[in-house]
C-alpha cells in the first residue's frame, strides 16, 4: 500500500509489543529497519520476524549518555536515517500524593527527554538530505489524563507540545514530525487483566474492542510514507473512539 | 577577495538566493540577507563541509554577518 524502499528506520522501544509491530511494519513496507531496545533477546526475535536486512542497537534510553550515541551509531549502521519513531516508554504508576521524585524523574527521561535528543540528533541529517519523519508514539492518557498515571500523562502530553514546536520549525525543510496516541491496545499487560477490568475498558470503547499493535503500526506506515508529506505536527488518536478530540 | 572570501560568498548565495553585490562585508545573513534562524544553521553547516571544519554551536550564533564568517573561516582553517 506505502512503499518505504529505500528509506531507513530507527524505532526505539522495539522489543515491546508496539514497537516491535512498528518495526516489522516499516520492513514489509520496504524500510531496511534499525531495532533498538533494552532485551536483546526479545530484539533478536523481532529482527528474525524481517525478512531483509535489519539492525539491532541495544540502548538503555534512561541513560542519557547512551541516548547521545543512538543515532550516529543508527546512521553508520545503516548509511543514514530517514524515520525515526521514538516509541520507547516506560511507566511507573503511583497516585499523585504517593509519587516519588523518582518515579516522575524516569518516566520523563525515557518517555519526553529521550526522545527530544534523538530527534535533535536526527534534525542535521534530515535537513541535509531534505527529507524526514519523526513519529512520536504518545497515549491517549497525554490529552485525557489518567489517575495513578501523572508522570506517565505528562510525558505524553510533553511529547505532543515538542512534536507540535519541531514540526514547525522544520515544515521548510520536507521534515515532518507526528504523533500517534494509542488508546486500550492488546497486549502481554492488556492480557494480564480479569474478565470485569476487561469490562470496565470497554464500556469506555465505542467500538467494543481492544485496538491491536499492527493498527498502530499501520498509522506509522503511512505517516512515514510520501502519501503524508503535507501532514505534519498531528496527532492521530488509535483508540477505537474512547476519546474523540 | 581572498579564496576563502570567494568561496562563503558562493554558498551565501547559493544558499540564501541573492544577488552578490548584496553579500557584503557587514551584510546581516538575517537582516539583510533575509535568511531565517534555520538557514543559518543550514549556512554553517554548509560552510563546515565546505572547509572541514567543525564549528561548535557557541562560535556559530557569533557568525551573524558575511564578514564574520570569512573572520571565522580564515582563522579555523589557517
Amino acid at each position: 500500500m506505502f512503499d518505504l524502499s529505500g528509506k531507513k528506520a530507527l524505532v526505539t522501544g522495539a522489543s515491546g509489543g508496539i514497537g516491535r509491530e512498528i518495526a516489522k511494519s516499516l520492513a514489509k513496507a520496504g524500510a531496511e529497519v534499525t531495532l533498538s531496545g533494552t532485551r536483546l533477546e526479545a530484539l533478536e526475535a523481532t529482527a528474525s520476524e524481517i525478512e531483509q536486512k535489519s539492525h539491532i542497537l541495544q540502548c538503555n534510553l534512561s541513560d542519557l549518555s547512551e541516548v547521545d550515541e543512538l543515532i550516529p551509531n543508527a546512521i553508520k549502521a545503516m548509511n543514514g536515517l530517514d524515520i525515526l519513531v521514538n516509541n520507547a516508554g516506560i511507566t511507573r504508576d503511583n497516585i499523585f500524593m504517593r509519587m516519588k521524585n523518582e518515579e516522575w524523574d524516569q518516566v520523563l527521561a525515557v518517555n519526553l527527554t529521550a526522545a527530544f535528543r534523538l530527534s535533535r540528533a536526527v534534525l542535521r541529517p534530515m535537513m541535509k538530505q531534505r527529507f524526514g519523519r519523526i513519529i512520536g508514539i504518545s497515549s491517549v492518557v497525554g490529552v485525557t489524563g489518567n489517575a495513578g498515571q501523572a508522570n506517565y500523562a505528562a510525558s505524553k502530553a510533553g511529547l505532543i507540545g515538542m512534536t507540535k514546536s519541531l514540526a514547525q520549525e522544520v515544515a521548510s525543510r520536507n521534515i515532518t514530525a507526528n504523533i500517534i496516541a494509542p488508546g486500550f491496545i492488546a497486549s502481554a499487560m492488556t492480557d494480564q487483566l480479569n474478565d470485569k477490568q476487561r469490562e470496565a475498558i470497554l464500556t469506555k470503547i465505542p467500538a467494543n474492542r481492544l485496538g491491536s499493535a499492527k493498527e498502530v503500526a499501520d498509522c506509522a506506515v503511512f505517516l512515514a510514507s510520501d502519501e503524508a508529506a503535507y501532514i505534519t505536527g498531528q496527532t492521530l488518536n488509535v483508540n477505537g473512539g474512547m476519546a474523540m478530540i | 577577495m581572498s579564496d576563502i572570501a570567494d568561496r562563503v560568498k558562493k554558498i551565501v548565495v547559493e544558499h540564501l538566493n541573492v544577488e552578490a553585490d548584496k553579500v557584503t562585508e557587514k551584510a546581516s545573513f538575517i537582516d539583510d540577507l533575509g535568511a531565517d534562524s534555520l538557514d543559518q544553521v543550514e549556512l554553517v553547516m554548509a560552510f563546515e563541509e565546505e572547509f572541514d571544519v567543525e564549528i561548535p554551536d557557541d562560535a556559530a550564533e557569533g557568525i551573524q554577518t558575511f564578514g564574520d564568517a570569512v573572520a571565522f573561516l580564515t582563522k579555523a582553517v589557517d
